[in-house]
């Protein structure tokens, strides 16, 4: 029996949800394969959505009309907006996530998405064309073929992923879950680049056994900040978290079984990420510090489960068990289950296009885990770019869907990947982005609705819902920079300013820290009709002024390079003066355009002179020919 | 500064190397090669090397065995004729070479990518191509920065690597403070920042604060010959330089342009400006000398006047004295010298008295020494410390620029915009040390906390 579909989306974890869900709202019949539908949108790590960084990537996803936003928002049970006094461009929404309410919520969404078929059938196989140039179908553990013009690719861990614990090894990607070595084999037959990563998870306890009262306790925001820009408010009860610290009796019980440690003993050849050590790495490498953060993250409202966050390990459970008696609070901690590292290969994002599609073979695609990123934001980022992107492939759209760095996390992010590739799990921070002031979570549906409109992956109702929002915007930004007073008026209304006779607007006297906003309010009564949201950006407008203009120019000169492409079929060696070293790192790569180019270390100013020349007297020699 | 001009710049860099190569381009070019080599019109080929001995134009001086390289117009990079010269490496042969090039009239040195906006003018390359080609030469590059750290004086690369991962230590911290402000990572590391902002700031500072002794260091101090008509000065200069550098001629007001020797005193390098005379004169050209003579004795470190033995002091000389200026009473040997100048007690000087040569030179190597606080005979190891100088206005202009940044980053509103601030005057410190990437923050921040929860 054959069926067939204009996109297939293999894997039912976050980057295949949103891949999916993107793709059907991009107009495509899309069909999302996983192994049990149960477990679509389960959260397999730490029950939290957002953070630094992240943060800014699910206000993206959502501002392209994806679901992780709003799914969230059924589901926060402690919202904190981070960094909230320095600076709106570095603020990060997160939220603890009540994993059940979660996965409803997702569920809720997918399972009457228009254009989405969802089938619980693991997918087995892959159809090539004869000339193997391009994907053509899937084949089910149960020999279904169902045809499709792209495929996406989220299966995260799979590809022989490894769980280590002490001396024990476990072949699967999750625990409880069967890794599909068919579909391994097929991936394999492409001979993508491959690297090796590991990563770790804690124990989860049981929540009842927890000495809560003798704990530290920490509060969600009093207004809780949605995610979503369709929501305006949060329902979903609000809880602490507690934290707890490790002591110098952990550390040694740690570092007296250090041997029995899968990763010390030598097993784990992977690399895992620095910003994410395991309670062993830092026992080790900061041997100094008296005590480490344990962050005791509940699982949901009804759920006793925890999550204690900041004592993943590979240690075996004997070990686990002894350490956490000494850990106040978790005395008597019982653990549901125990610790543990999983080592998996990943392909080398820089066989993929900034599309997501591979290099090597046309209508597939990979998002997630696979292609050496961590966390569920990262993921869902990756397959939204890529379910869209599939879906306009289906359609046989010439357009493509690409961000970048100037304009999106999700830009900046997939850069990072498919120029430098990764030695470690990559993972978001604010830090990354060059124009960080520009790209804040709070302008992100400025920065993107207008461009997910035009491709076609945002729906009707948050069309209109943006529209709305833009011309109260437009209003209120021309109120706010219409025609001010001179300091001889203003000191008349009681605002004190240099009396250097030059007029002042809304917009010019909001940068000033000790005038308020009430203040204006008395002077310009306009301002009490802005909606909470747009007075916001106003402020925002206003404080960033000059910053803004500075990292517009950076952008312009960026642009300029950005838009000088490299041919894909480019022939590095035939450039003539340039090194090996430097012909192995473009060849790996082979950069989209020059400006991606320049951003892959190594390759050098002289180097790119000699590919721009290149590349522009081929083309003038096609044309003359 | 037109477009008519011909210009001419190196091709490669200068300094120790099998070659160096120059190019010339413009309506000129050819002439150039002309009035270089013994070729003549017509043994001018297109896309054909030939080897010749280069000659400076009108010195009668050899300069060096080259392959010479013309390309006809419109064939060539720029579109116009265009000659390269293929020298022989290193400092000497170049500056020989532009001595002789810029000697020519209508002959120049390009604006930085004045070769690519020509190109592009005459049509050879699109706006794109030269858009991109300039932005990849001003692009706060690392061959600039290869250029720029391969032409600067050891003490001085040190200083500014220094700074830099000063900032780039900075940064991380203010960095860390946002990035990983939920994690286990000491209270207010922006805050705990500032004070090392401040220091930085006060260090450059003083870095800045030197009379550009640096730029004199690698240029030479500029000493300006000043004095009437016939008083003396090119008799001086020639002496001084030891060979015939100034027309030296008894008609008064023929040095009608200001003519620069460079020597070197005592190890100090010092730019010699032979003056048109300064007297009141209706003649067009000469008013113009005596205008470029008097512009080049105003900015100059040390002023030489001159004052001839024989005839009453002059008016126009004379308003241009002051502390740094050391009076000569000339020709001694036909009349008696004067007492004294304004003010001042000249000192008797007599050109063709070897201990009176002495004794001047001995008056501008005092100068020098206490002009740059520093003494190359005595000290020949150069400390990093005395000699930490910015020898390039390029260079100066960078590090006021990261100073800029630095200043505002104390003044900044909310950290985000105090990290941007540190962020771009690393990049304006970039131009010189190298480019700090995102990656070298995070190294830092993950060496130094546990991050991590």
């Amino acid at each position: 029996m054959t069926s067939s579909y204009d996109v297939i989306v293999i894997g039912g974890g976050h980057a295949g949800c949103e891949a999916a869900a993107a793709a059907a709202r991009t107009g495509a019949k899309t069909l999302l394969l996983t192994h049990k539908l149960e477990t679509i949108g389960s959260m397999s790590c730490n029950p939290a959505i957002g953070g630094l960084g992240k943060g800014h990537l699910v206000r993206e996803i959502d501002a392209l009309d994806g679901i992780m936003g709003r799914a969230i928002d059924c589901a926060g049970i402690q919202f904190r907006m981070l960094n909230k006094s320095k600076g709106p461009a570095v603020r990060g929404p997160r939220s603890q996530a009540d994993r059940k309410l979660y996965k409803q919520a997702i569920q809720d969404i997918l399972f009457n998405y228009q254009n989405l078929t969802i089938s619980a059938e693991p997918a087995g196989d892959l159809i090539f064309s004869d000339d193997r140039t391009q994907i053509e179908g899937v084949i089910t553990e149960d020999g279904i073929e169902y045809r499709a013009k792209a495929v996406v690719l989220t299966t995260g861990t799979f590809l022989r992923g490894v769980i280590h614990r002490g001396d024990e090894r476990i072949p699967a990607g999750r625990v409880g879950e069967k890794p599909s070595v068919k579909l391994a084999e097929a991936i394999d037959t492409l001979n993508l680049p491959l690297g090796r990563l590991k990563t770790g998870t804690p124990p989860r306890l049981n929540g009842k056994t927890i000495n809560w009262d003798m704990l530290e306790a920490q509060s969600a925001d009093e207004t809780p900040v949605p995610f979503s820009f369709m929501n305006d408010e949060i329902t979903v009860p609000q809880i602490d978290c507690h934290v707890t610290y490790t002591n110098a009796e952990t550390h040694k019980i740690i570092e007296d079984n250090l041997k029995r440690s899968s990763m010390y003993a030598g097993h784990i050849k992977g690399v895992g990420p620095r910003y994410c050590p395991s309670i062993e790495d830092k026992v080790v490498r900061f041997a100094d510090k008296e005590r480490h953060q344990v962050f005791l993250e509940p699982e949901g409202l009804d759920d006793d489960t925890v999550y204690p966050n900041g004592i993943s390990n590979s240690l075996p459970v004997d070990v686990q068990e002894a350490f956490l008696k000494t850990i106040p609070g978790l005395e008597n901690a019982e653990i549901l289950v125990p610790a543990y590292a999983i080592e998996y290969d990943y392909i080398d994002p820089r066989a993929l296009k900034t599309t997501l599609e591979t290099k090597v073979l046309k209508g597939f695609y990979l998002a997630g885990q696979i292609n050496g990123t961590t966390g569920y934001e990262e993921a869902a980022a990756q397959g939204l770019l890529a379910g869209v992107n599939a879906a306009l492939q289906a359609q046989a759209s010439d357009t493509l869907f690409t961000l970048d760095r100037s304009q999106a996390y999700i830009g900046v992010m997939v850069d990072d990947l498919t120029t430098r590739g990764t030695a470690e799990p990559y993972r978001m921070f604010t830090s990354r982005a060059e124009y960080r002031l520009l790209l804040r979570s709070d302008n992100a549906d400025q920065r993107l609705t207008p461009i997910g409109i035009e491709i076609g992956c945002v729906g009707g109702e948050r069309a209109k819902h943006f529209r709305e929002k833009l011309e109260l915007l437009d209003v209120a930004r021309s109120q706010a920079t219409q025609e001010g007073y001179t300091p001889n008026e203003l000191r008349a209304k009681g605002i004190h300013v240099n009396e250097d006779g030059i007029r002042r607007t809304v917009s010019d006297l909001l940068r000033y820290p000790n005038i308020s906003f009430e203040q204006l309010a008395l002077i310009w009564p306009f301002m009490n009709d802005w909606r909470k949201d747009i007075a916001e950006q106003i402020e925002i407008d206003a404080l960033y002024s000059g910053y803004i203009s500075r990292q517009q120019a950076d952008i312009k000169s960026f642009k300029k390079d950005e838009n000088l492409k490299l041919p894909a079929d480019l022939d590095y060696r035939a450039v003539g003066s340039l090194s090996n070293e430097i012909v192995e790192k473009l060849e790996r790569a082979k950069p989209e355009t020059l400006g991606a180019a320049s951003r892959i270390q190594g390759v050098t100013p002289p180097a790119l002179l000699s590919l721009l020349r290149f590349v522009k007297s081929n083309q003038e020699t096609k044309k003359a020919s | 500064m037109t477009q008519s001009d011909t210009i001419y710049a190196p091709a490669t860099l200068i300094g120790p190397a099998g070659l160096s190569v120059f190019r010339v381009s413009g309506a000129k070019a050819f002439d150039v090669l002309m009035l270089m080599t013994s070729l003549e019109k017509e043994e001018i080929v297109s896309h054909k090397a030939r080897l010749q001995t280069l000659n400076h134009p009108s010195a009668q001086k050899k300069i060096d065995q080259a392959l010479v390289l013309p390309f006809k117009a419109p064939n060539s990079f720029t579109g116009e004729d265009v000659v390269e010269f293929h020298l022989h490496g290193g400092n000497a042969v170049a500056q020989a070479f532009v001595d002789a090039v810029k000697s020519i009239n209508g002959v120049r040195l390009a604006e930085p990518g004045e070769f690519t906006k020509r190109a592009f003018e005459n049509g050879k390359i699109d706006l794109t191509q030269a858009e991109a080609v300039a932005d990849l030469i001003h692009a706060s590059t690392e061959a600039q920065r290869m250029i720029a750290l391969d032409q600067l004086e050891g003490g001085l690369a040190t200083l500014y690597k220094e700074w830099s991962l000063n900032l780039k230590n900075i940064l991380a911290y203010i960095e860390a403070d946002i990035d990983f402000s939920d994690e286990d990572v000491p209270d207010a590391l922006s805050s705990v920042m500032r004070p090392k902002i401040a220091e930085l700031i006060t260090k450059i500072d003083n870095h800045l604060d030197d009379n550009n002794k640096g730029e004199r260091l690698r240029e030479g101090l500029r000493v300006a010959i000043i004095g009437a008509p016939n008083a003396g000065k090119s008799s001086l200069i020639n002496k001084l330089a030891k060979r015939d550098v100034a027309i030296v001629n008894e008609r008064a007001g023929t040095t009608r342009d200001v003519v620069e020797v460079s020597l070197n005193i005592s190890g100090f390098p010092v730019i010699l400006a032979d003056t048109a005379g300064l007297r009141l004169t209706d003649d067009v050209i000469e008013e113009e000398g005596i205008k470029r003579a008097k512009g080049w004795a105003q900015s100059a470190d040390l002023k030489i006047a001159l004052f001839d033995s024989g005839q009453s002091p002059d008016d126009e000389t004379i308003s241009m004295l002051d502390d740094h200026t050391i009076l000569l009473s000339t020709k001694t040997d036909h009349s008696k010298p004067h007492d004294k100048i304004g003010s001042y007690p000249p000192i008797p000087f007599c050109v063709n008295n070897e201990e009176d040569i002495k004794a001047l030179l001995l008056q501008v190597e005092k100068f020098a020494k206490s002009y740059f606080g520093y003494d190359f005979e005595e000290n020949v190891s150069r400390e990093t410390n005395s000699l930490s100088m910015i020898t390039r206005q390029r260079h100066r202009i960078s590090v006021e620029e990261a100073k800029e940044h630095l200043e505002r980053s104390l003044l900044a509103p909310t950290v985000d915009m105090m990290a941007e601030d540190i962020r771009l005057s690393i990049r304006a410190l970039g131009k010189i040390t190298g480019i700090v990437d995102v990656e070298d923050l995070l190294d830092v921040i993950f060496n130094d906390f546990c991050i991590g929860k």
